[in-house]
């Protein structure tokens, strides 16, 4: 594969500002380093390719906007560590997973079955009288009543551009 | 088709077509890839996220086909008599 465009060190150094980060977000990332690193590689090639970390797992556009919901942490991430103790391409693990209380395997993708769900939710979302806007980010589910959403996230450090009007 | 040159043949070629679509970035499809080698199951597979926008637009329509969530590994055994989602290792040893 042409991972070869990524060297060792980044990948490693990507990996150990992951595990940091999130140990202090509360997150897990898979205890199996071997396979972590392998999965690091992938979304740094599709960083490299693409200009962000797209999942390595699933077929990107190549365009921001249109892959904005895969970008790692994917807008999935949270729905799936609740229903299968994992992500989709496996990065994040729920405790169960950690302690060995449950398995990791394939698990099927909700990104198809989100869009169609999202519409409906649209439609039947009623506009409140609010002195602000409730902005969501779309990674882990902080809300904020602002007119505009901040840069990045204060709970995940997502981009401002994964955050959606709420209410 | 355009993508069909870019299908690479691995192992001994058989009787069965064995053919697996794939992302080269995807460790669910490296898995996958190693493996039917393991097994000495010789298959064909072409990595999507390598190739041109065209050429992705067809194979994915083919992909999904047998796939509609179209995902990836999917595994197509003899054009669509079975067929194989996501690194499910013992349906994969069972086609041995």
């Amino acid at each position: 594969m042409d991972g070869k465009v990524v060297d060792t060190e980044s990948i490693r150094k990507y990996y150990e500002r992951l595990k940091a980060d999130n140990i202090a977000r509360g997150y897990y990332l898979n205890p199996d380093d071997e396979f972590t690193l392998d999965l690091i590689e992938g979304l740094l090639v599709n960083e490299k390719r693409y200009g962000y970390p797209a999942c390595p797992c699933r077929l990107a556009k190549g365009s921001r906007e249109k892959d904005l919901d895969i970008i790692c942490p994917c807008d999935y991430r949270d729905g799936d560590l609740i229903d299968y103790g994992m992500c989709y391409c496996a990065l994040y693990v729920s405790k169960k997973i950690i302690n060995g209380e449950q398995k990791i395997g394939p698990i099927p993708d909700r990104r198809k079955e989100d869009v169609v769900r999202s519409k409906m939710e649209d439609e039947k979302c009623e506009k409140l009288k609010l002195s602000h806007p409730v902005l969501r980010c779309k990674v882990c589910g902080y809300l904020c009543a602002r007119e505009e959403a901040p840069e990045t996230c204060p709970i995940c450090g997502a981009d401002k551009d994964r955050f959606e009007l709420f209410i | 088709m355009a993508y069909k040159d870019h299908i690479i043949q691995e192992g001994k070629e058989s009787t069965e077509t064995v053919m697996l679509y794939t992302l080269s970035t995807c460790i669910w499809c490296r898995k996958t890839k190693k493996l039917l080698t393991e097994l000495e199951l010789g298959y064909s597979y072409v990595d999507v996220d390598l190739l041109e926008e065209d050429d992705q637009g067809e194979v994915m329509s083919e992909v999904e086909k047998h796939n509609p969530t179209s995902s990836f590994p999917t595994l197509v055994i003899n054009d669509g008599e079975k067929v194989i989602l996501g690194f499910e290792e013992a349906e994969i040893r069972d086609l041995k």
